[in-house]
């Protein structure tokens, strides 16, 4: 991811996601229909757990849980993870094969283990092995940013000592239909923050993280800081225009992590690239950090992860932090005249201390918040 | 960890409100089922009325019955939503317009098929800006709404309600998933005691050997294991019956919660 962020790389390419007939681009993972989840969870087989596999494997990740599962047993670490629409493709592949008579789903169906929001955590906590208290977030689009917060507080309420966050979101014919039937795709790869901008880019994609309690961190580790959250009560799918709501949510993340506006180096953006979410957004940063502090959405890499989007992007962050990189908008060729924030379109190097990553979901669920480095 | 509880509100079959089932679950007057009656919700405008699905109404209206018994603002509140099912017959609609040669699926359909449908009306409706989540845990769903509001009541020290409800799939779902009836319920809790405080609440965790609090009537037995939200039910007959005791509620395979309940 950090070589893509540097080369400004997009993995967006025109949709050619099972029989989808939509003129848009996805971010789609490849190999997802060749691969199968862990032979003991056959029954989890589906794209969502797969994908959460996947990630898993990468960067040595479930080793470093199984670590931590020999620190703390197994009890003891929390698991909260978010999606938006989980194992649903598998739902709407067993609706085409109906029993022609009687209307039932094929007998191969496993409801509990693809299509409810839980699979996802049950799957993985049965592949971490781990046997603390857990759920799945499904807050739409800011579901795995919201789950830092939840991580946060239990281990403040002494419910775990350290807890695995996360989240995981593929692509399904529901949400690319449906975002398409509300106008809101794209016929190119999104451009966030555009003057021409014309919609998102779907994507999937996941990240996982281990949070455990600050007096144990390291040179080099990174701090949550700050967890804002709040809601629009304003409309289900589209966000409110003067932001006010996302406002709320940036303000709380500074308030509960004890900082001013000008703390922070780097903004990553909700950034979606629709008309409505790029202006809301825009005054909600303009009003709270005013036209100095640099900011980006890198939905023009990756496409909207959906309920993947919060850990995905907080990882970026955390690159951004590690590596002194604040990325610059793929995609975009020319800033909208009518935003006002300082919106990166090349890639900037510098020493990055703190950052506020923004995650806002439909029926109006706004999530901010604030990670740094320890000195 | 200890917290109050504030206000209640329940719809099941045959527990048609807080008010009207609390007798039944005291035990003072048999339960009958009966189909769980979820009229149209008066928080949200006529428009918005009958384009809400069965499931959202059904948490707007157990959540304004709590909040109503606690007197309380819903405005300046916090919530947790928690539901094992989610929307059910918007998720069955959307799935057959998909499988379908037209494809042609409706907008508000599928605004109204995320998770957090409930949630999102609910802020709507009362106007509220606070936080606010939208929790699946399976069969575990309401153990995990009561720990989350829980810990977001003494991490914030501020109120939270809860907010569990589940609604039967329609076929060709419910054979994969069936679901006993409609149920809901809600609880507001707060951080310090109030003159509407009914009882106040502690948690442990035990291991999931521990056995579950059965409730006594054999239908009401069914519901609780029929409806995830109705793992509630022990811990709300409890209130009913304002003795001092400890209920232990499901939860994950692993774990089970024993809640300390005392009468204010």
């Amino acid at each position: 991811m950090l070589q893509a962020l540097r080369e400004k790389r997009s993995g967006l390419a025109p949709c050619e996601f099972d029989t989808a007939r939509l003129d848009t681009y996805v971010g789609a993972v490849s190999g997802l229909d060749d691969f199968r989840v862990r032979a003991d969870l056959h029954d989890y087989d589906c794209r969502n757990n797969r994908l959460a596999q996947l990630c898993l494997e990468q960067d040595g990740f479930a080793r470093g849980i199984a670590a931590a599962r020999d620190r703390y047993g197994a009890g003891r670490i929390g698991l909260y993870l978010g999606t938006s629409t989980s194992g649903l493709h598998s739902t709407e592949l067993a609706y085409r094969r109906r029993d022609p008579k009687t209307g039932a789903l094929p007998a191969d169906y496993h409801y509990a283990e693809t299509q409810n929001a839980y699979s996802l955590g049950k799957f993985v906590r049965r592949y971490l092995g781990l046997a603390g208290p857990g759920f799945v977030v499904s807050s739409a689009c800011s579901s795995s940013a919201k789950v830092l917060g939840n991580a946060a507080r239990m281990i403040a309420a002494g419910i775990c000592d350290a807890a695995v966050v996360g989240g995981v979101d593929s692509l399904c014919l529901m949400t690319l239909y449906g975002f398409h039937s509300l106008g809101l795709t794209a016929p190119g790869p999104c451009r966030p923050y555009d003057v021409d901008r014309d919609g998102i880019s779907i994507g999937e994609g996941g990240g996982f993280a281990l949070i455990e309690k600050a007096d144990r961190a390291e040179s080099g580790a990174i701090l949550l800081v700050g967890v804002g959250e709040s809601s629009d009560a304003y409309h289900m799918s589209t966000p409110h225009p003067e932001g006010l709501g996302a406002r709320m949510a940036m303000q709380q993340a500074l308030d509960s992590a004890g900082l001013e506006p000008s703390d922070i180096d780097y903004i990553n953006l909700h950034g979606t690239a629709t008309k409505s979410n790029d202006a809301s957004e825009d005054k909600a940063v303009f009003e709270v950090f005013g036209r100095e502090t640099p900011c980006s959405s890198t939905k023009g890499a990756t496409g909207h992860l959906l309920g993947a989007a919060g850990i995905t992007e907080a990882i970026v962050c955390i690159l951004a932090i590690g590596h002194g990189l604040m990325p610059g908008s793929a995609n975009t060729r020319s800033v909208d005249p009518a935003l006002k924030s300082n919106y990166l379109l090349e890639n900037r190097n510098a020493k990055v201390t703190r950052v506020l990553t923004n995650s806002f979901g439909f029926g109006g669920s706004n999530c901010s918040l604030v990670l740094g480095s320890v000195a | 960890m200890r917290v109050f509880v504030e206000g209640v509100g329940l719809l099941g079959p045959g527990l048609q409100g807080w008010e009207a089932a609390r007798c039944v679950l005291a035990g003072e007057e048999p339960f009958r089922s009966a189909p769980t009656v979820i009229g149209p919700s008066e928080l949200l405008p006529p428009a918005e009325r009958r384009r809400t699905p069965v499931p959202v109404k059904l948490a707007l209206a157990v959540g304004q019955e709590a909040f109503q018994n606690a007197a309380r603002d819903a405005a300046s509140t916090a919530t947790v939503f928690t539901s094992s099912s989610g929307e059910g017959e918007t998720l069955h609609q959307m799935c057959e317009t998909l499988a379908s040669a037209e494809r042609e699926v409706s907008p508000t359909r599928f605004h109204n098929s995320v998770h957090n449908a409930a949630a999102g009306y609910w802020s709507i409706a009362t106007r509220s800006r606070e936080a606010s989540t939208s929790l699946c845990a399976y069969d575990a769903s309401f153990g995990a709404g009561l720990i989350e509001a829980m810990t977001q009541v003494v991490s914030w020290r501020k109120a939270v309600a809860l907010i569990a409800y589940d609604q039967p799939y329609p076929e060709p779902l419910h054979a994969a998933r069936p679901l006993l009836a409609s149920f809901g319920a809600a609880l507001v809790l707060t951080p310090e005691a109030s003159g509407r405080t009914s009882a106040s609440l502690g948690l442990e965790f035990l291991p999931g050997e521990e056995k579950a609090t059965r409730m006594s009537d054999s239908a009401l037995e069914d519901l609780r294991l029929g409806i995830p939200a109705a793992r509630a039910l022990p811990l709300l007959e409890a209130f009913a019956r304002e003795t001092e005791g400890e209920v232990v509620l499901d939860f994950l395979a692993e774990t089970r919660l024993r809640i300390a309940v005392s009468p204010c």
